[in-house]
């Protein structure tokens, strides 16, 4: 009862960074959870690669102009998302030439950050971009990206049952007489929305983990996709709550009592969460195995 | 007179005064040059075995090293040496057992937070992750550059050893199996290879576009040509025009370097398979 009475009266609650932080990690989460099944479904986590990375270099660019860091990630993220579905199937993760690209967009990223401290004088933009900043987010941009989020899962709920057929498999649906190339172009709008907001989020660099990690998880525990939608989101906002939760607790951890990077902390629990996931599938086909025995 | 002087202008932008006479540019020259070399040498058996993910995301894994070595006060090259040689081990356990996906990425994205998570407590911000990231040429010192050689030479000595062997398991498997070659053996030996030289590119272009350099000349040359000799000399050459120009260029406008050198070799990319295309066009016009 003392804990609890602790806990609720924490001085956590009355933070506003802290609630920035919170509902930032928690709408880029859900987002990233529930497209993340899709991306998961349809094989594309090297296009997330290619998402955030080049939205990336837009926030790079956008510090350069004093924007908002989020427009930066949004509109490059755009550029990219467009770039290909204009290049269709031929992005392919193996593919050297994309692999370059890519590379490319980075060393634009190194330079636009190079010229960031020179005009700015603010090194840790660096940090900010590749690695996310929830308590130093700027907070004008909490509001866009809660509602942006909430547009991005309203789209993805109305075009639940054709994304699905398109995404098991094109060739029926498009027998069906479902229109797969809107599916598809609607789909990757959700997609850059819930990608740019995990990278605002989590950093550029660290934004895999939200993308992948709960979808993976949800599919793994879960046999319908409904189910593995919604334990993926309950993971992701479980990890984004317990992260910033612990990030705000650091403060005066060992060995430096600096605080540990809450990006840091998110991916970790993300991990765990995914090899718990594991875990629980393996042990619930045990169980049924056991279960088959005694009936036969 | 006008000549002189676009003579001039010229002579000043390939020569800028200092270049020759500054330390670290030689030590940048020498280092940039072995990296070019070894990056070709591994970077032609990346592209031959469609490993570029390995590339990908092995000096990724080298950047937590470093920033590791920083936290516990070690030389950066302990960190970068353990580190690239482990990861490059589980990596290559990991994908002979068919799981490079979600753990893989999973992993990797826990190493760059470690290495986050190492930059914080070592008080290392901006400047220091810049440098581990996207290279710095400023800050090589001598020590580092016979360390360089030392693992350049190791990296050349391994790869002339593997260079037979590796070569028959990539392009006749079976054969080479049939034939008594220990494959698991030469994937992690490989594995070893391609995360040595990760420990060269790390400092000199940084963990985001060592990528680059391993695949980018390769890739071009094998454009143009198929025989194995050939493909190895043109890499060679572009892949040392690239890290040369980027370094001039950086000291010129004192721009990162890694920019550069990235930028360069997308562009020799580019013009080479353009020029491939016009001239597939034009021999289907005749």
């Amino acid at each position: 009862m003392m804990y609890l009475d602790a806990f609720v009266h924490s001085p956590f609650w009355h933070s506003p960074q802290v609630w920035h932080a919170l509902f930032i990690t928690t709408s880029a989460g859900v987002v990233s959870a529930v497209v993340g099944v899709f991306i998961v479904l349809r094989g594309q986590s090297f296009a997330g690669h290619i998402l955030t990375d080049v939205g990336a270099t837009g926030a790079s660019a956008s510090f350069l102009f004093s924007i908002n860091s989020w427009y930066g990630f949004l509109s490059f993220g755009l550029l990219a998302g467009a770039g290909m579905e204009a290049l269709g199937k031929r992005t392919r993760g193996r593919d050297t030439a994309t692999g370059l690209v890519l590379s490319f967009f980075m060393g634009l990223g190194a330079l636009f950050l190079f010229l960031d401290t020179r005009v700015s004088n603010t090194a840790d933009v660096t940090m900010s971009v590749l690695f996310g900043s929830v308590f130093t987010a700027d907070p004008n941009t909490t509001p866009w990206l809660i509602g942006t989020s909430a547009a991005t899962l309203l789209v993805v709920a109305a075009i639940y049952r054709p994304l699905l057929i398109c995404s098991i498999d094109a060739e029926w649906a498009q027998a069906r007489g479902i229109p797969v190339r809107w599916v598809g172009l609607l789909f990757m709008l959700a997609f850059v929305v819930a990608a740019e907001d995990s990278a605002l989020a989590m950093g550029a660099l660290l934004s895999t983990a939200f993308l992948m990690g709960p979808a993976a998880a949800g599919v793994r525990i879960a046999h319908r996709i409904g189910a593995a939608i919604g334990i993926s989101a309950l993971l992701a906002v479980m990890a984004a709550w317990l992260g910033v939760g612990l990030a705000y607790a650091s403060y005066n951890w060992p060995p430096a009592g600096r605080g540990y990077p809450c990006s840091f902390l998110i991916a970790d629990i993300l991990f765990m969460e995914y090899l718990g996931a594991g875990m629980a599938a393996r042990w619930r086909a045990h169980i049924r195995r056991l279960g088959g025995k005694r009936c036969t | 007179m006008h000549m002189m002087g676009v003579l001039d202008t010229l002579h000043l932008w390939l020569l800028p005064s200092g270049l020759l006479t500054t330390l670290y540019m030689w030590h940048a020259y020498v280092c940039g040059t072995i990296v070019a070399l070894t990056a070709t040498l591994v970077g032609y058996f990346v592209v031959l075995r469609g490993v570029a993910f390995m590339a990908h995301s092995l000096p990724k894994i080298g950047f937590a090293g470093v920033a590791g070595a920083t936290v516990l006060q070690v030389p950066p090259l302990v960190g970068l040496l353990t580190f690239n040689l482990l990861g490059g081990l589980v990596m290559s356990t990991l994908s002979r057992r068919g799981r490079r996906d979600v753990v893989t990425a999973l992993t990797l994205v826990l190493a760059l937070g470690a290495g986050e998570l190492f930059l914080t407590l070592g008080q290392a911000y901006g400047e220091t992750a810049y440098a581990l990231l996207f290279g710095q040429i400023v800050g090589i010192s001598g020590p580092q550059v016979g360390q360089t050689l030392a693992v350049g030479l190791v990296t050349t000595g391994l790869w002339m050893i593997l260079y037979r062997p590796l070569l028959f398991v990539t392009v006749a498997r079976d054969q080479a199996l049939a034939r008594g070659v220990r494959e698991r053996l030469l994937d992690n030996l490989f594995a070893i290879l391609v995360g040595l030289v990760c420990v060269m590119t790390v400092p000199v272009v940084g963990a985001l576009l060592g990528f680059s350099l391993l695949i980018g000349p390769v890739a071009t040359a094998s454009l143009v040509t198929r025989r194995g000799v050939h493909t190895l000399l043109l890499a060679g050459a572009l892949g040392l025009a690239a890290i040369w120009l980027a370094l001039l260029l950086a000291y010129d406008s004192g721009w990162p370097v890694g920019f550069f050198a990235t930028t360069i070799i997308v562009l020799e990319y580019k013009v080479v398979y353009i020029g491939r295309w016009v001239k597939t066009r034009r021999a289907l016009a005749i």
